[in-house]
C-alpha cells in the first residue's frame, strides 16, 4: 500500500487516464490524510474508554500479581513469581481447575445438545411454539442473584420443594443433599446452570435454524432422504457456525463462572463447588491478600484469551473470513 | 463474624471477571478537615450506625450535646459497615482519622495506635471511665493504655430451647464439655436435633473451636498465639479434638454444611421454629431467632459454654466483642467531652432502652428487662478473662484461614493438626 505514496512515474498507474500533474498527489494524499484523522479521531472516545476501563485495570492486575499487597496504597513488596507458584500448588486452586474442565464438559455433552434438541423441536410447525420459546428463554432473563436465591431454596435441605415433590413419590435418595453434600453439589449446581442457560443457546439455534433455506431440506427430502439424514447432512452442517459461537460462549462462561455459586453455596461445602473467580473473591476481598487476588485473576485471564485466540485461529476461522478488518490492500 | 450483618449478605453484585485492583483503588478517597471558626468547634464523628432506630436515635444524641454545648457543632457521619472498614484502611493509610471513629479495638485499633494516629484516652477520660463495665473496656487496651470507651459489649454463648431440653431429660444445661456431649447424646436420642449450625458461612463453626481454646489454653491463649504466630501449641489440637468429638456425634441438623445462617431455612431459623435444640452464637440471636423463624419467647433459655475438663480456661471467661469510640491523635477537647457524654448514664439508659445494645454504665442496667440479655449482661459482669472475636483481633488473612480451616474440620477433610498448621501457615504468611 505504501505505492500508493510514490509518484506516478514509479508508481506503474497508467498517467494518461489519470487528471493533471499539478492537482493529483496532493489532492489525493490530503484526501488520504483527512480520511485517516477522521478514522482515528472517531476512535479516539472509544480508545480511551477502553484503555482506562479496560486495559489498565489489566495491567495493573498483572503488576499486582507480582507483589504481596494488600489492597491499599501502592504495592511495594515485589515477591517475583512466588504468588504464582503458591496459587499451583494451593489444592483449593488446583480443585477450581478441575470443577471447570468438568463444567465445560458437561455443558458441551449435555446442555448444548438438549439446547440443541428443543430448538429443532420447536422450530417445528407445532401449536404454541411461541410460547414454548418464550417459557425457555425466561431464565436465561433472570438475574443470576435471583436464580441463585431461587434455588437455594428449591434446593433446601429437608424443606425444599425438590426434597418434598420427591419425597412424595418415594424417592428421598438425594434428600436433605443437593448442595449440602460434597459429592452431590457440583451436579446439583450444574442442574441449576442448565437451567439458567440452554434457554440461550436454544434462542441461538433457533435463529440459526431460520436460516437453513427450506429448499435444501426439500430438495433432500424429495432426493429420498429420511429425517435424520436431513438433519445429520443438510441441517446440521449449515448450522455449524452457530454451533460454534455457542460452544465458544459456553466454554467462557464456565471458566468465569461466579454469582451463582457465590449466592447459592459462596463454594462449599468445603470447596466442593468452588470455582476460579470464587476463590479470587475469597481472597481479594475476604482476605486482603490483592496480590494473590491478582495472580488468580490474571491466570483467568490467560485461560480465556488462550482458549479464545487458540479458537478463533482453528475453529472460527471460515466463519470469521472476510468479518474481521484488515487495512486496505489486505496482504501482510 | 462479630457483627452478623457483616458476613453475610456479599457482594452479590459483584463481577468476577472485573479485575480486583479497580475496587480496591476506588476505595482511595479524599477527606474532609474539621476546624474552627469564629470560636465553634466543629468535630467529626464517623460512627457506623445507619440501621433504624439507632441513627435517628445517635442524631437526636449529637443534637443534645450541641444544645448543652454551644460552641461545638458534631458533624455527623455515617457508613455502612463494609464501606466503613475499607475507608478507615484507607484513612490510616493516609494518616488522618477523624476526630471521633468507630472502633472494634483490637488489631485493627493496635495498627492506627502504632501509626501514631490515635489519642491516649488514658488521662484524659480517667475521672469518668473508671466506672464503666471491665470487660467493655478490653478490647480497647493496646499495651495497658486506653484508646477507646465502649457504648456497647456482647458475647457468644449457646442459646437453648429450654422445652426440648426438658423432653430429653436435661434438667440443667451443662457446665462441662462431657456433660455438654452427654446432654446431645441425650437430645438425639429424644429424636431433637441437638445443635443448628449454618455450615455455608464458616464463622459460626469457628465459635466452636475459639471457645474450646480458650477453655483448654486458657483465655489469653489465642491473643498469644497470634502474636507468636504459632497455633500449633498442644491446647489448640486439643481444642480440635475436643470439637472432632462433637462432630463425631453428628449433632448437627439436616444439610448442615449447605445452610446459612440468618435465611429461613438457615441456623437462626431452625432454632426459632424449635427443630433445632440450641446454637452458639452472639447476643443478637433472639432477634434473628424470631425474625427468620417464629422465635420460642419464653422457651428460650442462654447458657455459658462449658468449661472442658483438665483445661487451663475457666466457664467465666468470655468470647465476644462489641463497638466504642477512639480520638485521632490531637483531637480537641470538645471530642473527649463528647465521649465523656456519650458514656454517662443517661445517654447509656437511652441506648439500652431505645437501640437494645447491653449496658457499659452500671446504673443503666435497670433499663434492661428481656430476662436473656440480663442473663447475658450477668455472664459479662463476671467475666474473669476476654478474647475478642477473631475477626477484629486477627488480620483478615488469618480470621478467615481460621474459620475456613475449622469448616474444613467439621466437613471431616482436616484433621485437629491439619488445623492448627493450616492457621500457623497464615499467620506466618502475614509479616
Amino acid at each position: 500500500m505504501a505505492s500508493t505514496y510514490l509518484p506516478e512515474e514509479r508508481s506503474g498507474v497508467d498517467v494518461a487516464s489519470l487528471p493533471p500533474a499539478a492537482e493529483r498527489p496532493r489532492g489525493r494524499a490530503r484526501r488520504r490524510v483527512v480520511h485517516h484523522l477522521t478514522a482515528y479521531g472517531l476512535q479516539v472516545p472509544a480508545l480511551v474508554l477502553f484503555g482506562t476501563l479496560v486495559l489498565l485495570p489489566l495491567l495493573f492486575a498483572l503488576y499486582a500479581s507480582f507483589f504481596r499487597w494488600g489492597g491499599f496504597g501502592m504495592p511495594e513488596d515485589a515477591v517475583g513469581g512466588d504468588n504464582f507458584t503458591r496459587l499451583f500448588q494451593d489444592p483449593v486452586f488446583r480443585g477450581d481447575l478441575w470443577r471447570c474442565l468438568v463444567l465445560v464438559l458437561l455443558s458441551l455433552g449435555l446442555q448444548l445438545p438438549f439446547a440443541l434438541a428443543l430448538a429443532v423441536a420447536l422450530n417445528q410447525r407445532l401449536r404454541g411454539r411461541a410460547v414454548y420459546r418464550m417459557l425457555f428463554f425466561a431464565p436465561y432473563v433472570l438475574s443470576e442473584a435471583i436464580t441463585g436465591v431461587l434455588f437455594g431454596m428449591i434446593f433446601a435441605p429437608g424443606d425444599g420443594l425438590a426434597d418434598h415433590v420427591l419425597g412424595g413419590v418415594g424417592l428421598d435418595g438425594p434428600a436433605g443433599k443437593w448442595f449440602s453434600d460434597p459429592s452431590t453439589v457440583m451436579a446439583t449446581l450444574f442442574l441449576v446452570m442448565m437451567w439458567k442457560y440452554f434457554g440461550f443457546h436454544m434462542m441461538l439455534y433457533l435463529a440459526g435454524l431460520q436460516a437453513v433455506p427450506a429448499e435444501l431440506t426439500e430438495a433432500a427430502l424429495i432426493d429420498g432422504a429420511g429425517p435424520w439424514q436431513r438433519f445429520r447432512h443438510v441441517t446440521l452442517p449449515l448450522l455449524a457456525p452457530t454451533l460454534r459461537i455457542s460452544v465458544f460462549l459456553s466454554v467462557i462462561g464456565s471458566v468465569q463462572l461466579f454469582d451463582l455459586v457465590w449466592v447459592i453455596t459462596a463454594g462449599g461445602p468445603d470447596h466442593h463447588s468452588e470455582t476460579m473467580a470464587v476463590t479470587m473473591f475469597q481472597y481479594g476481598f475476604k482476605r486482603y491478600q490483592v496480590g494473590y487476588a491478582s495472580a488468580i485473576s490474571v491466570v483467568m485471564f490467560g485461560i480465556s484469551l488462550v482458549f479464545a485466540l487458540a479458537y478463533q485461529r482453528f475453529v472460527l476461522r471460515r466463519d470469521l473470513a472476510g468479518a474481521t478488518t484488515t487495512m486496505r490492500g489486505g496482504g501482510a | 463474624m462479630g457483627d452478623p450483618a457483616l458476613s453475610r449478605r456479599g457482594f452479590l453484585a459483584a463481577s468476577a471477571a472485573a479485575g480486583v485492583s479497580m475496587t480496591a483503588l476506588s476505595a482511595c478517597g479524599g477527606d474532609s478537615d474539621g476546624g474552627s471558626s469564629s470560636g465553634t468547634t466543629t468535630v467529626e464523628w464517623w460512627n457506623i450506625s445507619t440501621t433504624q432506630p439507632t441513627k435517628d436515635v445517635w442524631a437526636g444524641l449529637a443534637r443534645q450535646f450541641e444544645a448543652q454545648n454551644p460552641k461545638v457543632k458534631i458533624k455527623v457521619v455515617q457508613l455502612e459497615n463494609d464501606a466503613y472498614k475499607s475507608k478507615m484502611t484507607a484513612l490510616t493509610a493516609s494518616g488522618k482519622l477523624p476526630d471521633i471513629f468507630h472502633t472494634w479495638g483490637g488489631g485493627v485499633l493496635r495498627q492506627q495506635v502504632e501509626a501514631g494516629l490515635v489519642e491516649d484516652l488514658g488521662e484524659r477520660t480517667a475521672p469518668w471511665s473508671e466506672g464503666l463495665l471491665k470487660v467493655a473496656k478490653e478490647p480497647y487496651l493496646i499495651d495497658d493504655k486506653v484508646y477507646g470507651i465502649p457504648f456497647d459489649i456482647g458475647m457468644i454463648g449457646f442459646w437453648y430451647n429450654k422445652a426440648l431440653f426438658r423432653r430429653a431429660g436435661i434438667a440443667q444445661p451443662p457446665t462441662t464439655w462431657s456433660g455438654f456431649l452427654d446432654a446431645v447424646r441425650k437430645l438425639k436420642a429424644a429424636g431433637t436435633t441437638p445443635i443448628a449450625l449454618a455450615g455455608k458461612e464458616k464463622w459460626p463453626g469457628m465459635y466452636y473451636w475459639a471457645y474450646l481454646a480458650m477453655r483448654t489454653a486458657g483465655a489469653n491463649a489465642l491473643g498469644k498465639a497470634n502474636d507468636a504466630k504459632d497455633f500449633t501449641g498442644d491446647g489448640f489440637v486439643r481444642a480440635g479434638q475436643h470439637l472432632q468429638e462433637l462432630v463425631d456425634l453428628q449433632p448437627f441438623q439436616k444439610g448442615f454444611l449447605g445452610a446459612a445462617y440468618s435465611t429461613p431455612t438457615g441456623q437462626a431459623a431452625a432454632v426459632g421454629n424449635g427443630r433445632a435444640a440450641m446454637e452458639l452464637m452472639g447476643q443478637w440471636a433472639p432477634v434473628v431467632q424470631a425474625d427468620a423463624g417464629k422465635g420460642l419467647g419464653a422457651d428460650l433459655g442462654f447458657f455459658p459454654f462449658p468449661a472442658v475438663e483438665g483445661g487451663r480456661g475457666a466457664i467465666t471467661e468470655v468470647f465476644g466483642g462489641g463497638g466504642g469510640h477512639a480520638l485521632r491523635k490531637g483531637a480537641p477537647q470538645a471530642a473527649v467531652d463528647f465521649l465523656k457524654f456519650f458514656a454517662s448514664a443517661a445517654t447509656d439508659t437511652t441506648l439500652v432502652k431505645k437501640t437494645g445494645v447491653l449496658p457499659v454504665v452500671p446504673s443503666a442496667e435497670s433499663a434492661l428487662t428481656d430476662p436473656n440479655l440480663t442473663a447475658v449482661q450477668a455472664q459479662l459482669k463476671a467475666a474473669t478473662g476476654f478474647q475478642l472475636y477473631l475477626d477484629q483481633a486477627y488480620a483478615p488473612a488469618v480470621g478467615q484461614e481460621v474459620n475456613d480451616s475449622v469448616a474444613a474440620l467439621v466437613a471431616g477433610s482436616k484433621s485437629p493438626r491439619q488445623v492448627a498448621e493450616s492457621i500457623t501457615k497464615a499467620a506466618k504468611e502475614e509479616q
